[in-house]
């Protein structure tokens, strides 16, 4: 399952509601004010790297990162995807779920 | 593929609006198929052709008419959350249409994937 | 129907084809337009035959409170159609025990039966869905 959070995570409860229901070998895709939960040094960070290590794969919209100025403070092991590869996780997931 | 897209908010409020446009602009350049764009609650706001962005802004509404037109996907704005906002037929910029909620249930079922943009 | 399911024909376009649905409702009512609106899906979705599920977590939990009255914010009180849900055989409804919990509720606050189910068994209802909308 493909779960879309698009909230920063210092404003909403998106993120962790997220984390929450995300099963083992699902993936969430960081997008909009989500991409600040990507952030290295940040308080989400121990949050991220759990979610990892529990074999959930974390995507971040690079375009988003970019937009924000946030892209070269990106934690280890978050991969990021254009458009492209956006539409590519939705079609390769069976279901998808946006945290609004 | 067939994807169904659901966008929940209004133009430059919100990213959804963008977000949801990018989404499909690639989904299309990959050879998928946009089964329909269903515009609810603010996103009705996407279809009026009322909106006058600034010369050098981004024309949110004309882009999605422009895909409307050459790539036939349909855009489909709730009726009962049209008038609540004044989107009625008069005001309706070209490509859209306005119907029921059924037309959102019935993306889901014939789309292969349904993604939603919102707050 | 014809006009609210949007001049849909079930008979032709639609039979046959039976989807997984889940609403997904994380959002208090009446201070946004989400919860009303998301009724209104869910009403027009019963007219098509599909397995649905209500879900209720976060904030959303807060639309199933009992007691609600607006006379006064001059608003109309929708708390009532999720009684009359099960006429239009929509019987799934879920709230998250985490979610009503760390907001001071309990199932008896709620004016509808619904089932209770933890994190990880709201996790698995969500992996088995094929539709899932949120609003």
């Amino acid at each position: 399952m493909l779960h879309i959070v698009n909230k920063s995570p210092s404003e909403r409860n998106a993120l962790d509601s997220c984390l929450r229901m995300a099963k083992k070998g699902s993936t969430i895709l960081l997008i909009e004010d989500a991409v600040y939960a990507v952030t290295k040094g940040s308080t989400v960070e121990s949050k991220m790297k759990a979610a990892m290590a529990k074999d959930i794969h974390v995507y971040a919209l690079w375009p988003d990162l970019e937009a924000r100025g946030m892209q070269d403070t990106v934690i280890d092991g978050i991969k990021q995807v254009d458009y492209p590869g956006f539409v590519d996780l939705v079609a390769d997931n069976k279901n998808v779920q946006s945290w609004l | 593929m067939k994807f169904g897209i659901l966008v929940n908010e209004g133009p430059y409020n919100h990213q959804a609006a963008d977000t949801a446009y990018q989404f499909a602009k690639a989904a299309i350049d990959k050879g998928h198929e946009i089964h329909r764009v269903f515009f609810y609650h603010d996103g009705v706001n996407n279809a009026s052709k009322l909106t006058e962005p600034p010369a050098d802004d981004r024309n949110i509404v004309n882009r999605w008419s422009k895909m409307a037109e050459e790539h036939g996907v349909d855009l489909v704005v709730c009726v009962a959350a049209a008038l609540r906002r004044g989107i009625v037929n008069e005001n309706l910029a070209s490509g859209f249409r306005i119907s029921g909620l059924g037309q959102l249930v019935e993306s889901g079922i014939q789309a292969d994937r349904l993604v939603t943009f919102g707050d | 129907m014809s006009e609210s399911t949007g001049g849909i024909d079930m008979d032709e376009e639609s039979s046959g084809t039976v989807k997984k649905f889940a609403f997904i409702n994380r959002k208090a009512p009446y201070g946004t337009i989400y919860a009303l609106e998301s009724l209104e899906v869910v009403l027009i979705s019963a007219a098509f035959d599909q397995d649905v599920s209500l879900v209720f977590m976060d904030d959303g939990v807060y639309q199933l409170k009992k007691g609600q009255g607006t006379k006064a914010v001059g608003m109309k009180n929708f708390s009532p159609t999720y009684r009359a849900l099960e006429g239009y055989d929509i019987e799934k409804l879920y709230v998250e025990k985490e979610s009503l919990e760390s907001r001071g509720l309990t199932e008896e606050d709620l004016i509808v039966d619904v089932e209770v189910l933890t994190a990880e068994e709201m996790a698995t209802l969500m992996d088995e869905q094929d539709v899932v909308m949120s609003f």
